[in-house]
């Protein structure tokens, strides 16, 4: 398997990239955990677990599952009418789904503020309901939606296309419902994508900031996000706090990290 | 009776589907678009340039150019010598730099900003010694930048990797054994290979760099017409109530994010081409 390549600039480029990898990313990250290392355990916990803290857990990590789950469904349903049928506008539709990746999120912030506002074009149409759309939990919803929407889409859109279509054919022509179609044939083979894009999006919520703070109001104990608290703390200097919860967030990307890492490579083996 | 229930399941299913995708993504996407323009437009034409005569726009303006101009050429050059070393060559650890080089996207912009305060900020002995010597990293210019590059720095690496990967090593292999050096070969051999894609990550690193708001805030201290870049200026203008002012910024970089998306397109579209001409 180890087979000297012949091309040239291994050297160079091994170096340069190891270099420049530890120096902008590594060193920088390690003085986190330095800086965790100098706290005692007491004073973590109490960063950590404070009230205030523990109601921003509860509203980032529920409004970004629940982000996720609607853009599990909205997006398997984006990504099939994208894959499988043809109509006028398709290819600007397919295109649009990348803007909150392409779009700043200070951008997307105070758009997404003004139309979800009481006063803007849908927020109107919700408080004639009674619901406040911004400045409220329902608001950090629709942002971290919004920022989530792409990625399952992408990542089912590839493993839709490659899905047989004869194999559901043969499914109907057996007797099946549209219904059992789709749950004993279709579903089957696109749970690992459509669990690794669930996964990504819950990723990228859980350390949203920018599309969100302009929405939540950021009423405490009420709509502040965690990354708004590592914010606070910054703001009144207490470095340790700020710290603290960095490295609880951080510890959460890293197991997410590994869970969709686990289920792509299950996805190719489910695929082999 | 069970076909004509099953032909009529296939003409409306299509229409459902494509209804609810539509309503999705103009809820969550067509309208905010559009809100930016016409938010920037509310009071005419005249106001919406009015807000580009202000010292601080420029400012912003400048510094976000600044930082860009910086940090999107280190990213490329680290980002086609990682895919380089990644793509050519057989080594221990590989899967492990790869995983090292996503890191940034699974670090909230945040922490990404916290990272370089603690390292720069007056705690650290690093920090005491800038303060001693006069040299501002945190809440100055080389601060934003440094957090630029960290939040940018996997695009250009992430968008090469998959597509040297597919064109594999012979062409540079037939290269090296008919006498060419390292150099000649990344140019007339690889870069003309993977330049849609290289092109695209330098887009996307680009509208990155210029729109990063989360590590850039952090880093910055929002000091106006010194450390605001062009959307921490938005925020200011925003917090400010200053609407037309916070929108009219705003076009700016959705302009930048509408070119993001018209440039994917058409590299999609040319790496597709690309690759139905080397099957044939």
């Amino acid at each position: 398997m180890k087979k000297r390549s012949i091309i040239p600039g291994f050297g160079l480029t091994f170096g340069v990239t190891v270099t420049y990898l530890s120096l902008i990313v590594l060193l920088p990250l390690s003085l986190l955990v330095w800086n965790t290392a100098s706290l005692t355990f007491t004073d973590f916990l109490k960063a950590v677990t404070s009230t205030q803290v523990l109601a921003s857990y509860r509203l980032t990590f529920g409004a970004s599952f629940f982000a996720a789950l609607i853009n599990a469904v909205f997006g398997f349903i984006a990504a099939w009418t994208l894959v499988r049928y043809r109509f006028p506008g398709r290819r600007i539709l397919d295109a649009l789904i990348d803007m909150p990746f392409a779009m700043p999120t200070a951008v997307s912030g105070i758009a997404l503020t003004t139309i979800y506002a009481s006063t803007g074009w849908v927020g109107s149409w919700f408080d004639r309901f009674g619901i406040q759309s911004a400045y409220s939990p329902l608001g950090v919803l629709i942002a971290l939606t919004f920022i989530g929407l792409p990625f399952v889409v992408r990542t089912l859109q590839p493993t839709l296309e490659e899905l047989d279509k004869e194999v559901e054919e043969a499914a109907e022509s057996l007797g099946a419902s549209r219904f059992q179609t789709f749950w004993r044939v279709i579903l089957p083979s696109v749970w690992p994508a459509l669990i690794t894009g669930f996964t990504l999006a819950f990723a990228r919520a859980l350390g949203e900031y920018g599309s969100v703070v302009f929405i939540s109001g950021n009423i405490p104990f009420e709509t502040e996000i965690t990354s708004l608290m590592i914010v606070a703390k910054l703001e009144q200097y207490d470095y340790a706090g700020a710290t603290a919860i960095s490295v609880v967030m951080l510890s959460v990307s890293f197991v997410l990290m590994l869970i969709i890492n686990l289920s792509q490579y299950y996805a190719r083996r489910v695929g082999r | 009776m069970k076909n004509k229930t099953t032909r009529w399941s296939d003409r409306v299913i299509p229409i459902l589907m494509i209804t609810l995708t539509l309503l999705f993504v103009s809820l969550f996407l067509i309208i905010p678009l559009i809100s930016i323009f016409t938010e920037a437009f509310r009071q005419g034409t005249r106001a919406y340039l009015e807000s580009f005569k202000d010292e601080y726009a420029w400012s912003a303006i400048r510094l976000t150019l600044i930082t860009a101009g910086i940090a999107v050429p280190m990213n490329v050059v680290f980002g086609v010598m990682a895919a380089w070393c990644i793509t050519k060559f057989q080594f221990r650890g590989k899967n492990i730099l790869i995983t090292l080089i996503d890191l940034p996207f699974a670090i909230s912009p945040v922490i990404a900003g916290l990272i370089f305060v603690l390292a720069f900020g007056q705690r650290t002995a690093l920090g005491a010694w800038l303060i001693d010597h006069d040299i501002k990293i945190i809440f100055a210019a080389p601060g934003i930048v440094l957090a630029t590059v960290f939040v940018t720095f996997p695009f250009v690496a992430r968008e090469l990797i998959p597509l040297m990967q597919e064109q594999g090593t012979l062409e540079e292999e037939a290269a090296v054994s008919l006498g060419a050096g390292g150099w000649s070969i990344f140019w007339r051999v690889t870069l003309p290979n993977i330049k849609w894609g290289l092109l695209y990550g330098l887009i996307l690193c680009n509208a990155r760099a210029m729109g990063e708001f989360g590590a850039v805030s952090v880093v910055s201290g929002h000091i106006r017409g010194e450390t605001n870049t062009v959307p921490l200026y938005i925020e200011t203008l925003y917090a400010g109530y200053s609407t037309v002012a916070a929108f009219s910024m705003a076009t700016l970089l959705a302009g930048l994010a509408i070119i993001t998306l018209i440039a994917k397109s058409i590299v999609e579209w040319k790496v597709k081409r690309g690759r139905r001409n080397t099957e044939t």
